[in-house]
């Protein structure tokens, strides 16, 4: 295992425990723009383990990966954000 | 040498990502809590990405790098963005400030209230974000 592996193998594990805290307040949050927020901090998180694997095995495609899942991600949090302006108080 | 600048680079956008993502967990309140993992993630991912883009360079792989340098700028342009889309429909959709929250500047901006001194008697003791909604419709 050369370095650059285990020092890949750290970046992974810290950003496993970011994407963890996400899902604990996904899965936790009191209202639904807290889980609209924590899906879209995952869905940049997504972006940083792309990265991480397009260097761990070279492949130049995981790139292509990153920037159509950034892209979806935004698009989501603008259509969440939609849904969350257009609902009425009491519904 | 170029290398070690990009492990570098990458350790920093972690250590971001990791306290954006605790601030995500620990604040009170969903606007604190937006502010604190929206920045910090941002800056981390932008980070390995740029930190992708010298890796990529130094190997010679001239795909990855450059559409990592891609990707940041993407991100860099859209997350405040989507961010400030959430906030605002996490306000509009009747969720309250903390109590410990000391100025509201958009919905003094809904009610028409300006000046700070106006509103002190009257309007503190309702819901702040029940309001614009039942002045719009």
């Amino acid at each position: 295992m050369t370095p650059f592996v285990s020092f890949l193998m750290i970046v992974m594990a810290g950003l496993l425990v970011a994407a963890f805290m996400c899902l604990y307040r996904i899965s936790r949050g009191p209202t639904a723009p807290d889980r609209a927020i924590a899906i879209d901090i995952l869905g940049t998180l997504v972006v940083g383990f792309c990265c991480v694997m397009a260097m761990w095995t070279g492949q130049a495609f995981y790139m292509s990966i990153g920037i159509a899942w950034a892209l979806l991600s935004f698009i989501g949090a603008i259509a969440l954000a939609k849904y969350l302006e257009g609902r009425q108080y009491d519904e | 040498m170029n290398e070690t600048i990009a492990q570098w680079i990458i350790g920093i956008g972690v250590a971001f990502d990791l306290l954006g993502c605790i601030g995500l967990v620990r604040l009170p309140d969903v606007y604190n809590r937006l502010q604190a993992a929206t920045k910090c993630v941002t800056l981390g991912t932008c980070m390995i990405l740029f930190g992708t883009f010298l890796h990529g360079a130094e190997a010679g792989r001239w795909q990855m790098g450059v559409s990592a340098l891609l990707c940041a700028v993407f991100i860099l342009l859209t997350s405040p963005v989507g961010a400030h889309a959430i906030a605002r429909g996490a306000y509009r959709s009747g969720v309250r400030l903390w109590e410990g929250s000391v100025i509201d500047r958009f919905g003094e901006d809904l009610h028409g209230v300006h000046p700070p001194a106006e509103r002190a008697e009257p309007a503190d003791d309702g819901d702040p974000a029940a309001e614009p909604l039942e002045s719009k419709s």
